[in-house]
């Protein structure tokens, strides 16, 4: 091997990988795009979503000035069964892979199986993104267009639904449907079977805020609204009263982040210490 | 010897093994073999047994409506109990005199009126406003002594119930006699006044005591008889009013005594010697200064006034403190213990199209039908049986926890504690079968495992947090959790409903004191609904499909 050969070396192998990386990314956004399931999800996520906000908008009346009602959790009641639905986009986006076999041919293909995961959660994350994106501006214009006529007036203290805290409220929506698509793609990983990944990822979601209703004390119900991704992100959606909320919007969506965060790197770890 | 018969070919299988129950047992055989999901089924037994530790910690706060979130045990007021161990609230103005042995008691009540307060007079005494309520009361008792619980009959004329007969806390019965005022040959349920006043009327004979009533003092009807067990010759008998239960902020002596009722007798007649009339503010309930609630005892040539505040009623709903601590926190895991088992009833269909399984099925069962049928009947087996051992599991160990936190625990009968976990199990049951039919329909698990616990979960999580703005849920005896728990999967939670709701006693029935919309079985049948609307089209798209 020539000396300018193996100068070359490194920089050649720095491509290389860079490319590999690309190539992964472009091998699974093909898979997801040529497949009819995904994109019926996220238009699921965006039908779900933007029809309980205006289902929820449209039974809510503001009667008085003090009635203290968050017209962003009215408009973003959606985000509570449009999340199953993110879910379950996240946990066939490897579910599918174990359950079709598909898993075999794709770690042959990309033998850095750390590659391949981030490829798989990178082609999750931007249509997801966009689809929350879609499915919480629908929901947020529905509210803007229904919740006036109800009472949500600035005479009752609502001086307008487009303020800058109504936009934080929307951000950490898209966000926090986001991020339960990724907290349900690391469990699928974790677990390779999508029965028991969204049985586990809607669980998580759904059993912290049943035990803080069944719960009598009140500091454990404080505490168990503070840990559980559900009640946490919704913290993340609120416009009034924030103060008096167990978390606060940044906190609330903080601990969201950690959830997925765990669950991704769960996955990432059963991955590579697992035949697969 | 001679001639042999030749028999044709036939499958060595006896014909038993073609049999419906076969095939039961075939799918019971795919259930069993499967390691993950006889520890799911284990997970579910284990999370609802698991839950009734978490749901009967009712260490924080009184549990009960009065004080929730005080902490300290001197915020909390001790319950007074009835007959039978039922928490009540008894507190009214009572003009009483002692008797001995059976007699009579008979009054004419010729006016009621009820007040309610509208703020407070600048001496800090309640100021009152007009305000009858539905059920102010005010007629005659005999009780058996003036202590808060004690055993009661009473006749009374009613805000707009007209004349009842109520005793021991928990029982009412309609008087009987048709007025000839607006409502024609109907109950009446009018009002009294000195030109159309009701008679009343009490007659003890040892431990039973009959009510009658009457329009006119001359004709009687007898109500009804009500036994008092253990009632000592010597009781009180008297007259009485209470304001009844009306929840306010703003009430100067206790958040649910802000009513007075005010009744006007004639025509008081004891059998007994009479011995002149005592005044009592039964129950004790007082403002923050110790100011008992103030009733009084007005006496002139021919009437005599009872006002009083206060209630006689059972301690229901989220009325009088007296909820919150229901047998049913210790089935609070059913739903945690749901999710394990949706998943394993979605998977035993769907792990079947995964796997290609789907085909050997029904080439060893070509009737479809019958295959789904006896996978639902064995999923379904599972099901009960899980959740009827965790739901008896559950209840042991959380009912005793429960009556050491505290009295203020319904007092839940045998029956109902049984239909309790019977319920649990046909819940569950009911839900696998469910789950079957939407992994049958869909054939892929995740989709089919998210749907059924988006019908059943989600419900349950929206009735507890209402939508916001929208009109309050668990309001009026219909019972809290309004639409959610009426028309989804989850209506079948009813079944778990120990605490009992009562008419004549107008309160929030809220879902977070373990009141439900539905009656136990007519949630059942909700859930059964859905599990059959889901089976007939999984049964139609199984026959019509290629597997």
């Amino acid at each position: 091997m020539s000396l300018t050969a193996r100068l070359t070396a490194p920089r050649y192998l720095l491509g290389q990988a860079r490319r590999a990386a690309a190539a992964a990314l472009l091998a699974e956004w093909t898979k997801f795009r040529t497949v009819p399931g995904p994109a019926w999800l996220l238009a699921g996520v965006v039908a779900l979503t933007v029809a309980a906000g205006v289902a929820a908008a449209s039974v809510a009346r503001c009667p008085s000035a003090a009635c203290g009602i968050d017209p962003a959790t009215v408009s973003f009641t959606g985000i509570y069964p449009g999340q199953a639905v993110a879910a379950v986009a996240g946990v066939l986006a490897i579910g599918n892979e174990y359950s079709t076999g598909m898993i075999k041919l794709s770690l042959a293909a990309m033998p850095r199986r750390l590659t391949w995961f981030f490829a798989k959660t990178a082609v999750l994350t931007a249509p997801v993104l966009t689809a929350s994106a879609l499915a919480v501006a629908g929901a947020a214009l529905a509210g803007r267009l229904i919740l006036p006529g109800h009472g949500f007036t600035p005479a009752h203290g609502y001086a307008s639904l487009t303020s800058a805290t109504d936009v934080r409220a929307a951000a950490g929506a898209v966000l926090y449907l986001t991020l339960i698509a990724l907290l349900s793609l690391g469990l699928a990983a974790a677990v390779r079977d999508s029965a028991a990944a969204i049985g586990l990822a809607l669980g998580v979601l759904y059993l912290f805020p049943l035990a803080a209703a069944v719960v009598s004390n009140p500091a454990l119900t404080r505490h168990l609204d503070q840990i559980g991704p559900l009640p946490a992100g919704l913290d993340a959606q609120a416009t009034v009263g924030i103060q008096s909320l167990p978390l606060t919007p940044g906190q609330g969506l903080g601990v969201t982040a950690l959830w997925a965060a765990g669950a991704l790197l769960l996955g990432a770890l059963a991955l590579t210490l697992r035949d697969a | 010897m001679t001639t042999q018969t030749v028999t044709p070919d036939r499958s060595p299988l006896a014909p038993e093994r073609e049999s419906f129950w076969h095939l039961v047992h075939a799918e019971w055989t795919k259930f069993r073999t499967v390691r993950g999901w006889v520890i799911a089924a284990g997970v579910t037994i284990a999370a609802i047994a698991g839950g009734a530790f978490l749901g009967t910690d009712v260490s924080g706060g009184c549990a009960g409506g009065r004080a929730s979130g005080a902490a300290s045990a001197a915020a909390c007021p001790v319950q007074p109990t009835g007959p039978g161990g039922v928490p009540v609230v008894d507190a009214f103005y009572f003009a009483h005199q002692p008797v001995t042995g059976n007699g009579t008691i008979t009054a004419a009540v010729t006016s009621l009126t009820g007040q309610v307060e509208a703020g407070q007079a600048g001496n800090g005494a309640p100021r009152m406003g007009p305000g009858l309520q539905p059920w102010s009361k005010a007629g005659i008792i005999i009780k058996q002594n003036t202590s808060p619980g004690s055993a009661y009959a009473a006749m009374m004329v009613t805000g707009s119930h007209g004349v009842r007969m109520q005793w021991d806390y928990v029982n009412d019965t309609p008087g009987l006699v048709q007025g000839a005022g607006a409502g024609g040959l109907g109950r009446w349920v009018g009002r009294v006044s000195v030109s159309a006043p009701r008679w009343l009327r009490l007659v003890r004979d040892a431990d039973t005591i009959t009510g009658h009533d009457s329009a006119d003092g001359t004709h009687w009807t007898r109500v009804a008889a009500a036994t008092l067990p253990g009632l000592t010759s010597t009781v009180q008998a008297g007259l009485f009013a209470a304001g009844s239960y009306y929840e306010s902020s703003r009430c100067t002596y206790d958040s649910n005594f802000c009513t007075r009722a005010i009744g006007v007798f004639r025509h008081i007649r004891l059998s007994w010697p009479a011995t002149g009339w005592t005044g009592t503010n039964v129950g004790g309930y007082a403002n923050a200064t110790g100011t008992p609630l103030p009733g009084t005892l007005r006496q002139s040539a021919a009437t005599t006034t009872v006002a009083g505040f206060g209630d006689i009623s059972p301690a229901a709903g989220n009325a009088y403190g007296g909820s919150g601590q229901s047998l049913q926190r210790a089935l609070a895991g059913t739903l945690a213990g749901l999710i394990p088992l949706i998943v394993v009833a979605a998977m035993f269909i769907t792990a079947e199209y995964r796997r290609g399984l789907i085909r050997v099925s029904l080439i060893a069962a070509p009737r479809r039908g019958r295959l789904l049928a006896a996978k639902a009947v064995a999923i379904g087996a599972v099901g009960f049986v899980a959740g009827l051992a965790a739901a008896t599991l559950a209840l042991a160990a959380g009912a005793p926890r429960l009556r050491r936190a505290g009295g203020l625990e319904w007092p839940v009968s045998l029956l109902t504690e049984a239909r309790m976990a019977v319920g649990t199990g046909a819940l569950l049951a009911v839900a696998a079968v469910l789950a079957l039919a939407i992994g049958t329909i869909v054939r892929r698990s995740a989709p089919a495992v998210a749907i059924v616990i988006a019908v059943i979960v989600v419900p349950y999580l929206l009735a507890f947090h209402p939508l916001p703005g929208s009109q309050a849920q668990g309001s009026g005896p219909g019972g809290g959790g309004g639409w959610p728990l009426q028309l989804t999967p989850a209506a079948a939670l009813s079944l778990q409903q120990a605490v009992p709701r009562f008419h004549q006693l107008i309160a929030l029935y809220p879902l977070a004191a373990g009141y439900y919309p539905l009656a136990p079985w007519a949630g059942l049948a909700v859930e059964c609904a859905w599990a059959a609307a889901a089976l007939a089209l999984a049964y139609y798209l199984l026959r019509r499909r290629d597997a």
